[in-house]
């Protein structure tokens, strides 16, 4: 079967891949792109650890084609740092122990800094809701509220 | 399996119409790529249908919206002028899935991934919304309500797809709403859904009406009797009740994990008057 030519951004750096019909951007980013960042939790759309985002939108990378990502901007985990300075959500995420075993958390990373960018002064409530498509079997969430909050707070702040 | 990314409607109907073996849709993915996942499908061949030109826009006509397949739920509910003319609509698109999933999934996958659960298919038909449907023969225009047939069917032929759904002009003094009731908070499927969209004349009377129900056949019901008991009433007390009693005995549920016969029927009622006030109220109805 012959492979597919996608020409794409990741993170801001121009990149360039070929992938099978059937390979998920998922399965590019891990296995072809060697970004192990993002996580596969259920393959289905139902867990979130796959977040990325695509031309700014937050999507689940497993239930998308590498193919499709032809002339898109893709955002992962590995572009959240700025060098060895964490971003503030991760900060707060250590801040506040919000993770335990850590599979959840790239992709909630990746969602909350959406939710953010989008609603820096979120409510708990709006920030439950947006978060309601990342599983965390681990912290029972409130954890992972407060540092979001947190984070949302010091940024405001910043800004 | 070919992946394919036609940029006009014709080079799709086209590849559609000579595929061998079975040929897919793609637009957002989110029913797809699940059943590719599982093998519950094997395409042989996937057309991605976001490159060609107006699938992804909403636009306005004859004073309603025309919603091309291609455009997510998430794209609904950022736009300001199709959800204040159908916030009904809007909202039970955007009650499907994650916020993940709403970046990617849209109406018309919901409508022809045919489950009798979706949430957007109540809402669009209590709507009177149409889907223009592009095939081998031209282009054709049913209303919402004929494109289901039946759990995972629908009466698209050979080389068909849908292209745009479009929402009728809103009418003065009209409002719809759609309502599902589900266990949990988010992140679920409907165990009863209903969708109602009325008009009142300037006296508060309602002069027309349309309900449907979900979850509770195989395909979304459109319910007549229901709309009788809402037709001539200020949409009251006893004017709910009579709509309660028309959609409880309307639905033909079944038992699964998600809800018995007898909750589902009577949900059903319950539904549909909560949903009945929040159209009301949208219609300009005193409360």
């Amino acid at each position: 079967m012959s492979n597919i030519h996608v020409t794409t951004s990741v993170n801001g750096d121009p990149v360039e891949f070929l992938c099978g019909s059937q390979d998920t951007l998922l399965d590019v980013l891990r296995d072809r792109l060697g970004m192990t960042g993002t996580k596969e939790g259920c393959g289905t759309g139902d867990c979130g650890a796959c977040s990325v985002t695509v031309n700014g939108r937050l999507i689940c990378s497993c239930l998308m084609l590498g193919a499709e990502a032809e002339g898109s901007e893709i955002g992962t985990i590995e572009g959240m740092a700025d060098g060895d300075a964490l971003h503030p959500l991760q900060r707060k995420f250590i801040e506040h122990a919000a993770l335990q075993c850590g599979i959840c958390t790239p992709g909630i990373l990746v969602a909350s800094k959406s939710l953010l960018e989008s609603n820096p002064e979120p409510t708990e409530e709006e920030t439950r809701y947006w978060l309601a498509g990342n599983l965390c079997r681990c912290t029972g969430y409130d954890k992972i509220i407060r540092a979001v909050m947190d984070a949302a707070h010091e940024m405001r702040e910043a800004s | 399996m070919q992946y394919q990314a036609p940029t006009t409607v014709e080079s799709a109907v086209s590849a559609l119409t000579a595929a061998e073996g079975d040929c897919h849709i793609l637009a957002g993915g989110t029913d797809l790529l699940v059943r590719m996942r599982s093998g519950m499908v094997s395409p042989a061949a996937i057309l991605d249908i976001k490159k060609i030109a107006g699938l992804r826009n909403i636009a306005r006509e004859d004073g309603g919206w025309r919603i091309g397949a291609a455009v997510s739920c998430a794209e609904m509910g950022e736009h300001d002028g199709l959800g204040s003319d159908w916030p009904g609509v809007v909202e039970a698109a955007n009650l499907i899935g994650s916020v993940q999933i709403q970046g990617r999934c849209t109406i018309a996958g919901n409508l022809c991934n045919a489950s009798p659960a979706a949430d957007s298919v109540p809402a669009l038909v209590a709507a009177g919304a149409t889907a223009r449907i592009a095939g081998p023969n031209g282009t054709r225009e049913t209303a919402v309500q004929n494109i289901c047939t039946g759990p995972g069917a629908t009466s698209l032929g050979k080389g068909e797809f849908i292209t745009s759904i479009l929402l009728p002009a809103k009418k003065p003094n009209s409002g719809d709403a759609y309502l599902r009731f589900i266990p949990r908070t988010e992140m679920d499927i409907a165990v009863v859904g209903c969708g109602i969209f009325l008009t009142l004349d300037n006296e508060g009377v309602c002069a027309s009406a349309r309900v449907s129900l979900g979850a509770v056949a195989p395909t979304v019901l459109l319910v007549e009797e229901a709309a009788q008991a809402l037709v001539g009433t200020t949409v009251d007390e006893t004017a709910l009740g009579a709509l309660a009693a028309a959609c409880s005995s309307a639905a033909r549920p079944i038992n699964d994990k998600r809800g018995t016969i007898e909750f589902r029927t009577h949900v059903s009622g319950v539904l549909a008057q909560r949903a009945a006030k929040i159209a009301k109220k949208r219609a300009g109805g005193s409360s």
